[in-house]
C-alpha cells in the first residue's frame, strides 16, 4: 500500500484529539438514504476533518447502519482515505512512470532528508506530511509535485527542499 | 473577422506550467492599460513541452505563442497587440509561416483531440458552434433507430481505447439486446496508468463531447442512467465535467425526451474515485460505484447483462466516447479510412520520458513508433541514444530499438509483448536500467494488487523480491528462471486483468534486455550506471586537483587526501549518494 493506512490507535489517545462530529450531520442526512453512500460519506467526513477519526466512523455507524467492519475496508482499501491526522500541508510527491524515469525517487529522498520523516509521515511540528502518489497526470513536465494546489514541475532534488523552506518560512512569520 | 482575440492554455498541466499567473497578467494589463482585445480560456492543445501556451488571434490569422510566463506575456502583449507586430522568437504555430514545430502539427490527425485547445470546455455555445450536439441532433431529425446508430459504430471499426480494444459497436449490441426496465452507461476516467493523461485533457478540454458521446451511447443501449466514474486526482477534470453536465441540462441535451426523441430519458452524474488503479477494471468499477471495495468478480454474468445494481451496464472509456460524436455526425466512413485493416481510426499516445516534445499527439493507427518518436516528439532528450518504449503502462512491456519500426496496431504492438494499452508511451534512453523499470512496475502493481487472487497477491510480492535483490546486486543464478515461471503463473491464475498482465514489464524486459538483467547477477554491474548499489564512484588521480570540495561535503566522510593532492574514496565506507560526482568541478570523479 501506498500510504499507511492502519490506524495507530494508541498514539491518538496520547494526544486527545477531540473532533467536532456536528459536522457531520449535513453529510450523514444528505446520503443516508442514498444507494452506495460509503464512500460519498467517507469522503465528506475526510474533507471535514482531513482525515477519517475513530469516534467518526462509530457515530456513521450508528446513524446509518453501516457496518463498521464494511466501512473500514473501504477505508483501508482506496489509497485517498487517510486514517491518522495529517500536516497542515501534504507534499504529494509524483511517482508515475515518467517522473520515475525523470528520478523521483530522488527528490522523495532528498525531501525525507529536509523534513526528518518517513514516506507517509508528519513531521513533529505538524506542518507537512510527506505522500508518495502515483500520477498526478503532468507527465510531460516530470517530475512533479503538488503541494495543496500548487504543481511544481521539473523539479530538481534542491528546488524542491528550497519550496519548502520558503513555506516554512512564510509559516512562522 | 472580428475582434482580436487572447487565449490562455487552462489544462492542468497548463497550470502546473504558471498559466494561471499569465492569465492573471493579461487580465490586469488589458484593464490597466485598457487593451481592445477579448480574453479567452481554452485547455490542453497537447503541446505539453511548450507550456504555459498563448494563442494570439488578430485579423492576419492565428499565433500560437509556447513558454509564456508573466515577463513574456507583458512583451507579447506590448508587441503584438499595441505595436501589431508578432513577436517570431515564441511562436511555435501560425497559419501565417512555418515554424520548427511543423512535423508536431502535420504528423496528426485529431479526431478525439479535435476541440482540444481550441475552445472553451466551460461554454456549451462554443462545443454547439464547432459542431457539438448536432450528432444527437441528427439522430433526433432523421429518426434513426438504434439499430443504426450501432451499426454505423460497428462500420467505423472504432475499438475500445482503454486497453482493451474490444469492438464498440459489439459492445453496445449486447447492453442493447438485454432488456430492463432500468439500464446505465457509465464512462470510465478512471486513468489509472501513470504515463498517460490522454483521458485527464480530453475531460478537462472537451467535456461536453465526452457527454454528447454517452447521451448517444444512451439512446443506442436504451440506457436511463450514466455515471462517469473519474479519478479524485483529477479535481479539475471533475469540475469542468459539473459544469458541462448543468449547462447540457439547461439546454434539454439531458433530461426528459432529449431532442424531442419521445421517452428518450437521461441523467448523467459524475462519481469521484477514491484511488484505487484496479477500479478501471469493469466489474471493479461497477464494485466500487456500489460503495464497496474495488475487487473485480469473475464474468459472467457480463456487465451488459448484469453490471450496475445487477442491471445491463455498458462501459465505455473516455476517449472511445470522445470520438463518438464525430463518427455519428460525419458517418462511419469519415473515421475507418484512417487506420489499419483491424485497428482503424487514430489513437491518442501520451509521449512522456526522455523526449524532446513530451505531450499528447493524436495519430492515424499504422503510424509507426519511429514516426511518433523521431518526427513528432523531436527525438531523444539531450540526443542520446533510444533504448526502448514503455507501451501500455503496468500491463504493458517494453518495446525495444530493433523493433521501433512497429506500426502502432492492437494486433502488432501484442505480438512484440506489449499492448497498446490507454496509449502511453514512456520514451526510455541509455541512461534508463532496464530491470529498474520492470521492478518500478512490479512495486506498483503489488501495491495496487486488490489481493483477492492468492498469485496476484503473493507471485506480484515474490517477483518484487527477487527483482529488488537483483537492482541491489544480490541477484542469484536461476532468478530470471524463476521470474519467468512466477510470470506465467500469475498470468493463468488471476481473475481480471490487473494479475493477467501485471508480469508483462518484466516478462518483455527479459526477452529484450536479458543480458542487463545478466549484467546485474553475475557481473554485479548495472550497464546503464542507473542502480545505486551497483555503482562505483573513484577518483581519477591526474584529474583531482586536491581542492577538497568532495571531502569537505561527503556525508559520510569517505574522502581522504591531503589538500592540492590527489584524493581517494574509501569504497568500504562510500553510500553511493553521489554528491562528490555532482560537486566535481574538474570531470574527476568516475562512475563505473
Amino acid at each position: 500500500m501506498r500510504i499507511n493506512r492502519i490506524a495507530q490507535k494508541n498514539k491518538e489517545e496520547e494526544k486527545q484529539v477531540s473532533v467536532d462530529l456536528g459536522l457531520l450531520d449535513p453529510i450523514i442526512n444528505k446520503y443516508k438514504t442514498k444507494k452506495g453512500n460509503m464512500i460519498p460519506i467517507l469522503q465528506g467526513a475526510q474533507t471535514t476533518f482531513g482525515y477519517i477519526p475513530y469516534e467518526a466512523f462509530i457515530k456513521i455507524s450508528d446513524e446509518t447502519g453501516l457496518k463498521l467492519s464494511d466501512m473500514y475496508g473501504v477505508a483501508t482499501f482506496y489509497a485517498q482515505f487517510r486514517l491518522n491526522p495529517v500536516g497542515k500541508h501534504i507534499i504529494k510527491v509524483c511517482h508515475g512512470t515518467a517522473c520515475h524515469v525523470q528520478n523521483a525517487t530522488a527528490i522523495t529522498e532528498a525531501l525525507r532528508e529536509a523534513l526528518n520523516v518517513e514516506d507517509g509521515g508528519t513531521t513533529d511540528d505538524n506542518l507537512f506530511t510527506l505522500e508518495s502518489v502515483a500520477c498526478l497526470g503532468c507527465c510531460s513536465l516530470a517530475p512533479v509535485m503538488m503541494i495543496g494546489d500548487d504543481t511544481f514541475s521539473k523539479l530538481k532534488k534542491a528546488d524542491a527542499v528550497k519550496v519548502i523552506k520558503e513555506i516554512r518560512i512564510s509559516e512562522s512569520n | 473577422m472580428g475582434k482580436t482575440q487572447v487565449i490562455v492554455g487552462l489544462g492542468s498541466c497548463g497550470i502546473a506550467a504558471g498559466a494561471n499567473k499569465v492569465y492573471k497578467k493579461i487580465e490586469a494589463l488589458k484593464k490597466a492599460e485598457n487593451l481592445d482585445f477579448e480574453l479567452k480560456k481554452t485547455s490542453c492543445v497537447g503541446m505539453c513541452f511548450k507550456e504555459p501556451l498563448v494563442e494570439i488571434i488578430d485579423e492576419n490569422g492565428s499565433y500560437l505563442y509556447g513558454e509564456i510566463d508573466e515577463k513574456r506575456a507583458v512583451e507579447i502583449l506590448e508587441e503584438h497587440i499595441t505595436n501589431t507586430n508578432p513577436v517570431k522568437d515564441f511562436i511555435v504555430k501560425s497559419d501565417q509561416f512555418e515554424t520548427i514545430h511543423k512535423p508536431y502539427f502535420e504528423g496528426q490527425n485529431k479526431i478525439a483531440l479535435r476541440h482540444c485547445g481550441y475552445i472553451d470546455p466551460d461554454n456549451i455555445e462554443e462545443y454547439e458552434a464547432h459542431d457539438g450536439y448536432k450528432a444527437i441532433k441528427q439522430i433526433a431529425d432523421n429518426k434513426t433507430s438504434q439499430e443504426q446508430v450501432i451499426q454505423t459504430i460497428l462500420d467505423s471499426g472504432l475499438r475500445g481505447r482503454g486497453g482493451g480494444g474490444f469492438p464498440t459497436g459489439l459492445k453496445w449490441k449486447f447492453a442493447n439486446n438485454n432488456k430492463a426496465d432500468e439500464k446505465y452507461i457509465i464512462c470510465n476516467a478512471d486513468e489509472g496508468d501513470p504515463g498517460a493523461f490522454m483521458d485527464r485533457s480530453l475531460l478537462e478540454g472537451d467535456p461536453h463531447a465526452i457527454l454528447e458521446g454517452m447521451i448517444i451511447g444512451a439512446y443506442a443501449i436504451g440506457a436511463t442512467s450514466g455515471v462517469i466514474y473519474c479519478r479524485a486526482e483529477y479535481p479539475l477534470a471533475i469540475k469542468r465535467m459539473n459544469t458541462a453536465i448543468a449547462q447540457a441540462k439547461e439546454k434539454g441535451y439531458i433530461g426528459n425526451d432529449i431532442c424531442g426523441i419521445k421517452g428518450f430519458n437521461l441523467d448523467i452524474y459524475v462519481k469521484e474515485g477514491a484511488g484505487a488503479f484496479v477500479c478501471g477494471e469493469e466489474t471493479a468499477l461497477i464494485a466500487s460505484i456500489e460503495g464497496e471495495r474495488g475487487m473485480p468478480r469473475k464474468r459472467p454474468p457480463f456487465p451488459a447483462e448484469k453490471g450496475l445494481w445487477q442491471k445491463p451496464s455498458n462501459i465505455n472509456n473516455v476517449e472511445t466516447l470522445a470520438n463518438i460524436p464525430y463518427i455519428i455526425f460525419h458517418g462511419a466512413d469519415s473515421y475507418n479510412k484512417y487506420g489499419t485493416e483491424k485497428s482503424k481510426g487514430t489513437k491518442v499516445f501520451a509521449l512522456t520520458g526522455k523526449i524532446k516534445n513530451g505531450g499528447l499527439v493524436e495519430v492515424p493507427m499504422g503510424t509507426t513508433i519511429r514516426d511518433i518518436i523521431y518526427n513528432l516528439g523531436g527525438g531523444i532528450q539531450d540526443d542520446k541514444e533510444f533504448k526502448a518504449v514503455q507501451l501500455g503502462g503496468p500491463s504493458g512491456g517494453c518495446i525495444p530499438k530493433h523493433l521501433i519500426d512497429t506500426e502502432v496496431d492492437y494486433e502488432k504492438i501484442n505480438a512484440t509483448g506489449a499492448i497498446m494499452g490507454s496509449g502511453g508511451m514512456v520514451v526510455m534512453d541509455e541512461t534508463t536500467c532496464m530491470v529498474d523499470i520492470a521492478r518500478f512496475f512490479l512495486d506498483f502493481t503489488q501495491k495496487e494488487s486488490c489481493g483477492k487472487c492468492t498469485f496476484c497477491r503473493i507471485g506480484t510480492k515474490r517477483m518484487l523480491e527477487i527483482l529488488t535483490r537483483i537492482t541491489e546486486g544480490e541477484g542469484k543464478e536461476g532468478d530470471i528462471e524463476k521470474l519467468e515461471e512466477l510470470a506465467y503463473q500469475i498470468k493463468d491464475s488471476s481473475l481480471c486483468g490487473l494479475g493477467q498482465t501485471a508480469p508483462n514489464p518484466v516478462l518483455t524486459t527479459i526477452k529484450y534486455f536479458r543480458h542487463e538483467y545478466e549484467a546485474h547477477i553475475r557481473d554485479k554491474k548495472c550497464p546503464a550506471l542507473s542502480c545505486k548499489k551497483l555503482l562505483t564512484y573513484e577518483i581519477d588521480p591526474d584529474k583531482c586537483t586536491g581542492c577538497t570540495v568532495c571531502a569537505i561535503k561527503c556525508p559520510v566522510k569517505a574522502i581522504d587526501g591531503v589538500r592540492k593532492e590527489a584524493h581517494f574514496i574509501r569504497q568500504d565506507d562510500c553510500i553511493k549518494c553521489g554528491d562528490c560526482y555532482s560537486r566535481c568541478k574538474f570531470d574527476a570523479i568516475k562512475l563505473s
